[in-house]
């Protein structure tokens, strides 16, 4: 099946969007209400929740060029050292930016 | 799902502080957005189209992936599939804000998640682990994130010419390192570095040899199957004390 991209068209592909990604906010939140809450299950979703970073920038790191590598790293440095998160992200940026005018 | 104590006690001014708190973050994503903007433009789509997605869909990576399989016809199911495949980390992310949510009445609940994405939910995750409980920042963040996408977008598909390749500055690495600066700043336990561990083994292997865009909630259902079966210490005592334990 597919939509021509006419206005009316273009209106029911972003609505079409709209509610794919309005299901994906609202979908865990309401299966969850139908699971009881126990310790191990709470475990699960808390390890869940930080596992999703970790999923999210690892291919990043591995796909991106060097200057994605030395952005990724540089945060990760400076953020153990300092612990402060937006100093940390300047930093990985300006390692991109700078590996990749120098590259 | 008996609970119906609604305790959270919501501070409007909290969240208030929370959207001047995502500011910085957002200007990065205003540049985002405005990235978007151009990319919708050249594949065909109005200034208002262009706009009125962001305003509604709000979530980046999976809207560029749509305007990248624009054209003249586009097929309804490939786009349902990529734009689910893309934002299915939102279910991930709703399921574990809600011991959190489940305090709050359900209208409310849902409203929250309108602007839950991933620089919000990433702060308010990383404060629940330190047993705080913010869900002023899923809404204040969120918000703040909403509109500099949709003011983003608009620079973009109006004055998009005018911007130089982002890339030169970095500017494509903001949400990874962003995301990289929440996880390293919160707990890193034995559990938790396993947890990482095989989540990044299972992110890399779904990425390679899966179905595009399936990499992050096999990685993150991974990482959380490690949690599973591995307590913390003092929660393995509580409920061996308990026997049940449903709080």
């Amino acid at each position: 099946m597919t939509i021509e991209t006419s206005t009316l068209g273009v209106l029911a592909l972003i609505a079409i969007m709209a509610v794919v990604t309005l299901i994906t906010r609202f979908g865990g939140v309401f299966v969850m209400s139908f699971i009881r809450i126990n310790a191990r299950t709470e475990s699960f979703i808390n390890t869940m929740a930080s596992s999703v970073l970790i999923a999210i920038i690892v291919p990043m790191a591995v796909s991106g060029d060097a200057g994605a590598l030395a952005a990724l790293v540089a945060t990760a440095a400076a953020m153990l050292a300092i612990r402060k998160p937006l100093p940390a992200i300047a930093i990985g940026l300006m390692a991109a930016a700078s590996v990749r005018y120098l590259v | 799902m008996s609970e119906t104590s609604y305790t959270y006690s919501f501070d409007a001014r909290k969240a208030r502080t929370e959207f001047f708190r995502l500011m910085p973050i957002s200007l990065f994503v205003l540049a985002f957005g405005a990235a978007f903007g151009l990319a919708a433009i050249q594949e065909g789509l109005s200034p208002l189209q262009a706009i009125l997605m962001s305003t509604t869909v709000f979530a980046g990576a999976s809207q560029f992936a749509a305007v990248d399989i624009w054209g003249a016809e586009v097929s309804v199911l490939p786009l349902i599939a990529v734009v689910f495949a893309i934002n299915s980390r939102h279910l991930l992310m709703g399921a574990s804000l809600y011991p959190m949510l489940k305090t709050v009445p359900p209208g409310q609940r849902y409203a929250m998640l309108l602007v839950l994405t991933d620089a919000n939910w990433a702060v308010s995750a990383q404060e629940y682990q330190a047993g705080r409980h913010n869900l002023e920042v899923i809404v204040g963040g969120g918000l703040v994130l909403w509109l500099a996408w949709i003011a983003g977008t608009a620079l973009g598909v109006y004055f998009g010419g005018l911007l130089q390749n982002p890339k030169t500055l970095g500017l494509d690495m903001v949400l990874g390192c962003f995301l990289l600066a929440m996880a390293l700043g919160g707990k890193k336990t034995p559990r938790v570095l396993m947890a990482w561990l095989v989540a990044g083994a299972a992110s890399l292997a779904a990425w390679r040899w899966l179905p595009p865009n399936m990499h992050v909630v096999a990685g993150a259902i991974a990482g959380g199957l490690v949690g599973l079966f591995w307590l913390e210490p003092e929660v393995r005592a509580r409920t061996a004390g308990e026997g049940t334990d449903d709080h």
